[in-house]
């Protein structure tokens, strides 16, 4: 690994700028997303920062299913963020489609649209979950997988 | 001055509510003048998907219409069924569901008056009450096995029953937490910065909320005295007693002040509640087949009112399921209240209503259009709000909040 690669690794593990993206959850993953922000479980110790915009964004960090109308606006915000990206599917529906797979607006879990590299189960997930699987996907980065 | 004016697209990415919502926003220099709402983003088919599963399966599926008012939507669908089927829920059972209900109620308060504050650059306010509301949410998953989709309501009664020193530990917590609240309500009457950047913004006058059907503390505060646990009592509201909340003030002022005023009459009904706990059993069996009939039910939900309508056909599934969450009736209010607004007022008005805005920053635009349109994010817009308030001498970072 040259100099470079090491330190962008670096910053990379370090940094991971977050943008939150909802394809049609009820809300349940996006408050425990948010008590995850907040003083009691505080993911910024581990340099998790929610931004905006997908162009500052390192990890799109999804919560529930992939409705019909939503789908273009999910693939067009992936394309939007630079690469390297990474996608965490939170929660059952984001997973699987969960309990409304079957609806007839809805297509599925995320990976149904763009590919996700970490899948956080749970109706809603714990922020105890969604701490577990920042730490995973970061420590992937780290043994220099593609995660 | 049409020639100046440009559109600004919000959203059409509004995914945060169940009804998401794009707003078109026509504004001539800093001036709304004109707004459209477009809704059904996050449209799922829960209502069609009810018609095919049975009772039992769409309790937990109403549930997640919504993660931060379940307990509201499962309670009013399962009132209707209820309804219908001619059960007798015991008191018990009752007494707890109301438990839920304004913990529920404190949780959602709670966690709008952060998200209020991280609209006005208050971030501070933020980080405090969510950690405060993270007490509430112990209690909850205390009570009910879980944080947020809590799953205690099932036709007939409840599922789990509580216990002498799980109300003791109730009691206990609320008090810490209303402590914090009277604090939060010395800090909204007293502090100017936060009077000034609320006073007068997003105004709705009585007649208009009675005219565009503004429910919850966005009509009270509009001095429309509507409470459904009032008007018309559901579960075990009718043998407690408590006042509703409303102020004249007309604005986003006032819908803070009621919130932070309905927090200490919850308190009230929850201490009332533990006090009265009957005994008995907590559910009585209920038929998996609903006998055919309808039957309307209607719910205060921390949001407003919420109603369910049920068909049922003799067989063990909804023939028809209809449901208007609050959200919905208040919209309409918003087109109003943005109206001759400034744009920099645009994000605290639309979370004024608590559009089920459980997280910001996810009003994200994806729709660049050449010409007069101008995309903005709910990020940047907000950080425009924030220092078009700055420049004019009201810094809400500059409160200085006391440590509990």
């Amino acid at each position: 690994m040259g100099i470079g690669k090491k330190i962008m690794t670096w910053a990379r593990i370090k940094s991971p700028w977050i943008l939150h993206f909802n394809s049609g959850s009820c809300n349940g993953c996006d408050i425990e997303i948010v008590a995850a922000l907040t003083p009691r479980f505080d993911v910024e110790r581990f340099g998790v920062i929610i931004r905006g915009t997908p162009r500052h964004a390192d990890v799109l960090v999804c919560s529930g299913p992939v409705t019909r109308q939503i789908r273009d606006r999910l693939k067009r915000i992936y394309d939007q963020m630079p690469s390297p990206k990474f996608v965490v599917a939170v929660g059952t529906c984001a997973c699987t489609g969960g309990v409304f797979d079957g609806c007839y607006n809805v297509l599925g879990g995320i990976d149904s649209v763009i590919p996700v590299s970490a899948y956080i189960p749970g109706c809603p997930v714990n922020p105890e979950a969604i701490i577990d699987g920042v730490v995973k996907l970061v420590g992937s980065l780290e043994e220099g997988k593609s995660a | 001055m049409s020639d100046h004016s440009i559109t600004v697209p919000i959203g059409p990415q509004h995914p945060a509510l169940k009804e998401p919502a794009g707003f078109m926003l026509q504004v001539s220099g800093e001036k709304i003048t004109g707004v459209s709402i477009r809704l059904g983003y996050n449209h799922r088919g829960i209502e069609k998907a009810c018609e095919d599963r049975s009772y039992i399966q769409d309790i937990y599926l109403i549930e997640r219409i919504c993660g931060i008012c379940s307990h509201s939507h499962s309670t009013a669908f399962i009132q209707a069924v209820e309804e219908i089927a001619g059960l007798q829920v015991p008191p018990r059972a009752q007494y707890i569901r109301t438990l839920v209900a304004e913990l529920e109620r404190l949780h959602s308060h709670l966690l709008w008056l952060g998200v209020a504050g991280h609209e006005i650059g208050f971030d501070t306010l933020l980080m405090y009450t969510w950690r405060d509301r993270e007490s509430v949410l112990d209690l909850l998953a205390d009570l009910t096995g879980n944080r947020v989709n809590y799953g205690i309501n099932t036709i007939g009664g409840v599922r789990r029953d509580i216990d002498p020193a799980k109300i003791e530990n109730i009691l206990k917590i609320v008090d810490a937490v209303e402590e914090r609240t009277k604090y939060y309500i010395n800090l909204a009457t007293e502090e100017t910065t936060l009077i000034q950047r609320l006073s007068g913004v997003g105004a709705l006058s009585k007649e208009d909320a009675l005219r565009l059907g503004a429910v919850g503390p966005t009509a009270r505060a509009s001095g429309v005295a509507r409470d459904v646990r009032r008007d018309d009592p559901y579960i075990s509201y009718g043998e407690l007693d408590f006042k509703v909340c409303t102020s004249d003030q007309c604005d986003v002022y006032g819908r803070t002040v009621v919130r932070l005023l309905e927090l200490m009459e919850s308190f009230s009904i929850i201490r009332q509640v533990c006090a009265k706990m009957p005994d008995g059993p907590v559910s009585v069996k209920a038929p998996r087949k609903v006998p055919a009939g309808e039957a309307l039910s209607r719910y205060e939900a921390p949001r407003g009112e919420d109603v369910h309508y049920v068909r049922a056909n003799g067989t063990d599934r909804p023939e028809r399921v209809k449901v208007r969450a609050p959200t919905l009736a208040n919209l309409q209010s918003v087109a109003k209240m943005l109206e001759d607004r400034y744009l920099a007022d645009t994000p605290i008005i639309i979370a004024a209503i608590d559009p089920c805005f459980s997280c910001t920053d996810r009003m994200i635009v994806t729709d660049e259009r050449s010409g007069s349109t101008r995309g903005m994010c709910w990020d940047e817009l907000r950080r425009h709000g924030i220092e078009w308030y700055r420049a004019r001498g009201i810094d809400t970072t500059r409160i200085k909040l006391a440590l509990p």
